[in-house]
């Protein structure tokens, strides 16, 4: 935490560094930014306790079909750009917003909606072929923990493309005010974090699960 | 249409649970009627339960707390007597079936609903004063968190009228848990209870985490912090880390009952040991949760009553950093027994024996903070003493059980009980009474009586004693925990003992409900006008008894540490006439919390019953709830600076 | 100050001594857009790497894993620098610490986990044998 602010005068490099007292309550955005980036932590921490589960019970196949026999790296692929390309437009979105522009707001939106919806298919789809195929969660513990890590990404993805339409239906109705972009800038910070778990779930999940 | 739920539900075969209920509802029916009669539930809606202050959700959560010691304490009474009775040919009055529920209830409500909603409540009425700030960050936030406690309170609390409750113990170990040995709804209360609460309590500490880090009065930096802020910091951080990892734990338990995964299972690959694994990785955590509040407290309350500064402020703060932080890298002590190799059991252990090391550092702080001050014994310094004495001995005999070879003999027996009775009561609970007894005249603006106060503490002291020594005994003579019956003849005394001193606790607790009625009877004569009634040093007491409605008409300007010290030390008084006031902003009341809280408990009751459209009707429920808070129109009103500098006036006409 | 004189000086959450997570301090929307793009490059870069790196003869095999952890841990960093704003500077301080304590968290836990309950599998007698000592 920082203790004293140090105020490196831009003149003078070898002036002694000025202290600066604690300013006061922080502004709302930074507060509201800052709780929901704690949040965001306790997420990760959430996640982090299905992946040592999933770390801990990926070799139980009881018997059953293994990561490297299920796993199709092709739709993984697309998911992953998918989720990329949808991380790229929220970062546009974000900007529009900022520079107040509704109709590259809207547009930004869209596409983040799109790709977002476009990895949620896949990976619903990926679920149902392999449930179809007896290797359902109920199969074995690798299953179980399988399903649960992954579809616990998928519900939060779910979970924002919820919200990002709740939050086009802010701005059509509100317009700009500060509560919306303060809230817009979470949904942003979601987002992206949502796409830094999906790194971590298809390199240790997928890749590592079927790496040579 | 209604899941599992039919009429044989209701325990009409159990007469204790039976008749327990009935009476319940008969005094809430009472309470119910008593205040529709008077004509309170205007009031009640608009300054409760709807309230965003964080002086009135702190005061809701200490009552919740307090209300449920009564339950979990009727729990270790039941207990006791049971013990005491049944030995060799005598069975008692509780089979089996039914003391594992209240052993597992007993632990379930002290450890969720009394110790965390108490320090939870503390920290929400305490921190914001302290910070001289106007309210947490996130104020109707501060709400749903409060309610959602409530929601879990309330389904534990139904399982005893409809239907049952876990027969697993606090921490429904796998596989007993499993839907295989538990096939009834009692682990399904208890799963739903602590998830819906648990998210309550998660978002309390992000609400408490960003408070303490992004909203003080101006010029306070962090190391002008009062030690109770820091401890709270530090409480609110673990909060944050740990509670995901219960959530996440008791989600997979849920899946493998609900959906038949295998998580857990015997079958199918599934591994128990993980759910003891990861609940402990929470569990740990969980117990420095509620006793790093508790440090706080002693250190406001030494202090104020010593008449100096606490000795040792950076030391102070650095033991607690390095306490929360190592909380995270001992919890594999509570497994010792359970298959690991002697290298990971090893590591664990010195890692136990070095987290005691800075609350070491705590308590020769507070002793030579006493050293060369004039000690007022009020009611909160004898509870610090006590607790000081108490948790040293609790702590040592933790240490002891931090050696694996010896906790390969201890483990799970009632020495262990005794052992963490001996913290928890000792650190946890006596802090929450100190607390209680010190800040009670700041929230409602009457003292405790400080007679009936003394009363209470000593037989709190003395019965804790009577109660939990003999357990040490018991626990060294090979006494198993949760035991229903006992056939030893040699530790019977010991047991009969236990149940003397539990009856005295039983005292304590009731001197303490003659302590409050006592003090709203004679409120008039305890009255604290001033706002400081101690002589403190940090900044709530520069407030009025209780203070209004904005905490501060000027947020202050914090020059050190003890704040409120330094002011009376350059006799800074407001002068009303030079104050210039400007503009507040108050954040609106909000229905959000409790509507939340509502469906959040038809979703629970719904899905422990299979109930599944009721599920989709509390899901959507809290869904519509939500969005209607997020096209709210107005957050805050404004209160301008006129009115407010009339409000000034007239508390300090009435002060004067 | 009111809550629109703040929100017009510190529209962009940074307040002189602080900044909201995922905030940049100034809004060039040409430069935004730039950090955006390169940061996707780079994660499509990374996240091809990986792909090939988990399929590639090229690697000495045991390395494989500790390969996709790199790109991962470069991929996640890419990530918070380019798309979430974290920085070094001091108004980012923070939440640099709030980041770093979760990180602790996450890795005691996940490699905590994977050390205690390799340790329980080995010492854990076979299921055929435990069975029966069941008889």
């Amino acid at each position: 935490m920082t203790i004293a602010i140090v105020d490196q005068g831009a003149a003078d490099p070898d002036a002694l560094p000025v202290y600066r007292p604690f300013p006061g309550p922080a502004s709302k955005r930074i507060v509201v930014g800052y709780g929901f980036w704690i949040f965001l932590l306790s997420d990760f921490i959430m996640f982090s306790a299905f992946f040592a589960a999933y770390a801990v019970l990926s070799g139980e196949t009881a018997g059953g079909p293994t990561g490297k026999q299920l796993f199709d790296l092709r739709i993984v692929a697309a998911e992953t750009g998918a989720l990329l390309a949808s991380s790229f437009t929220c970062g546009m979105s974000a900007l529009a917003v900022q520079t107040r522009q509704f109709g590259k707001v809207y547009a930004a939106s869209f596409f983040t909606f799109l790709f977002g919806a476009v990895f949620l298919g896949l990976e619903i789809n990926e679920f149902a072929r392999m449930v179809a195929e007896g290797a359902g969660p109920q199969r074995s513990a690798f299953l179980s923990s399988f399903f649960s890590v992954v579809g616990l990404h998928g519900i939060h993805v779910t979970i924002g493309l919820t919200w990002l339409l709740v939050m086009l239906a802010q701005i059509a109705t509100r317009g700009f005010i500060p509560n919306t972009m303060r809230r817009f800038l979470c949904f942003a910070l979601f987002w992206h974090a949502l796409d830094i778990i999906w790194v971590a779930l298809f390199t240790v999940v997928y890749l590592m699960g079927t790496a040579t | 249409m209604l899941g599992k739920l039919d009429w044989s539900a209701i325990p009409f075969d159990e007469p204790i649970p039976l008749v327990t209920a009935a009476v319940l509802a008969v005094v809430i029916a009472a309470v119910l009627g008593w205040i529709t009669l008077k004509g309170y539930w205007p009031y009640l809606w608009r300054d409760w339960i709807t309230s965003v202050d964080h002086k009135r959700i702190g005061v809701m959560y200490c009552a919740l707390s307090l209300v449920m010691l009564i339950r979990g304490f009727s729990d270790a009474i039941m207990m006791r007597s049971q013990l005491a009775l049944a030995t060799g040919g005598a069975q008692g009055y509780l089979p089996p079936e039914h003391y594992n529920q209240i052993f597992s209830a007993h632990g379930t409500i002290m450890i969720f609903f009394v110790a965390m909603t108490f320090m939870v409540g503390l920290m929400n009425f305490v921190v914001p004063l302290q910070l001289g700030i106007r309210d947490v960050a996130f104020p109707t936030l501060n709400s749903v968190s409060l309610w959602l406690t409530a929601s879990g309170v309330l389904l534990t609390n139904i399982s005893l009228v409809i239907g049952e409750f876990a027969r697993t113990g606090w921490l429904v170990y796998p596989p007993l848990s499993e839907l295989k040995f538990s096939p009834g709804v009692g682990v399904d209360y208890y799963l739903w209870s602590i998830q819906i609460s648990g998210v309550g309590t998660l978002l309390a500490g992000v609400n408490m985490v960003t408070t303490i880090l992004k909203m003080r009065a101006p010029g306070m930096d962090l190391m002008r912090m009062p030690v109770f802020c820091w401890t709270s910091l530090a409480s609110s951080l673990l909060i944050v880390a740990a509670f995901p990892i219960l959530t996440a734990t008791l989600a997979m338990l849920l899946l493998d009952r609900y959906l038949g995964f295998h998580f857990f299972t015997n079958e199918a690959g599934g591994n128990p040991m993980m759910f003891i694994n990861l609940i402990w990785a929470w569990g740990h955590p969980e117990v420095y949760i509620l006793i790093l509040p508790a440090f706080g407290v002693f250190s406001e309350v030494i202090a104020t009553f010593s008449g100096k500064p606490l000795f040792g402020y950076r030391s102070m703060v650095a033991a607690t950093m390095v306490i929360c932080v190592l909380s995270f890298m001992v919890w594999l002590h509570h497994f010792f027994t359970m298959g690991a190799g002697a290298d990971v059991n090893a590591v664990f252990g010195v890692m136990s024996m070095i987290i005691a090391v800075p609350t070491g550092v705590k308590i020769f702080n507070w002793l030579f903070t006493l050293y060369g001050g004039r000690v007022r014994f009020s009611v909160p310094v004898l509870w610090s003493l006590a607790f000081m004495v108490t948790f040293a001995v609790g702590g040592m005999t933790g240490v002891l059980m931090a050696v694996p070879p010896a906790d390969f003999v201890l483990h799970n027996s009632v020495f262990l009980i005794a052992h963490f009775h001996n913290v928890v009561i000792g650190g946890v609970l006596f802090g929450a009474f100190a607390g209680y007894n010190y800040w009670f005249p700041k929230a409602f603006g009457f003292r405790l009586d400080e007679r009936l106060g003394k009363a209470a503490f000593w037989c709190w002291f003395i019965g804790f004693y009577v109660a939990f020594m003999p357990l040490y005994a018991l626990g060294l003579m090979g006494m198993t925990r949760r035991l229903q019956h006992t056939d030893n003849p040699l530790w019977t005394p010991w047991l009969v003992v236990a149940g003397v001193g539990a009856v005295i606790i039983m005292a304590g607790i009731g001197f303490q409900i003659l302590q409050l009625v006592v003090s709203i009877r004679n409120r008039d004569a305890l009255r604290d006008l001033s706002g400081d009634p101690w002589n403190g040093r940090t900044l709530e007491w520069s407030t009025a008894s209780p203070p209004p409605f904005y905490n501060y008409a000027v947020m202050p300007n914090v020059e050190g540490i003890d704040a409120y010290w330094g002011m009376k030390a350059r006799a800074q008084e407001e002068k009303l006439t030079e104050t210039v006031y400007e503009p507040i902003e108050i954040p609106n009341n909000s229905p959000t919390g409790f509507i939340t809280a509502f469906f959040a408990v038809v979703m629970g009751f719904a899905a422990i019953w299979h109930i599944w459209w009721m599920v989709v009707v509390g899901l959507l429920g809290a869904f519509v709830t939500f969005i209607v808070f997020a096209w709210r129109k107005q957050d805050e009103y404004e209160l301008p600076a006129d009115e407010l500098a009339q409000l000034e006036h007239d508390r300090a006409e009435v002060v004067a | 100050m009111t809550e629109e004189t703040h929100a017009h000086h510190h529209e962009y959450g940074h307040d002189g001594y602080d900044s909201a997570p995922g905030d940049q301090n100034a809004i060039d929307v040409v430069a935004g857009t730039e950090g955006y793009l390169l940061g996707m490059v780079l994660a499509v870069a990374l996240t091809a790497a990986s792909f090939w790196a988990a399929q590639t003869d090229l690697i000495y095999a045991p390395g494989i894993p500790i390969a996709l952890g790199v790109f991962a841990v470069a991929q996640m960093g890419v990530h918070l620098v380019f798309f979430l704003h974290i920085s070094t500077g001091p108004d980012n301080t923070n939440n640099i610490l709030a980041l770093a304590f979760g990180i602790l968290i996450v890795v005691l836990v996940v490699a905590g986990s994977l050390w205690i309950v390799a340790n329980l599998n080995h010492n854990m007698v076979p299921m055929d044998q435990l069975m029966k000592m069941q008889r």
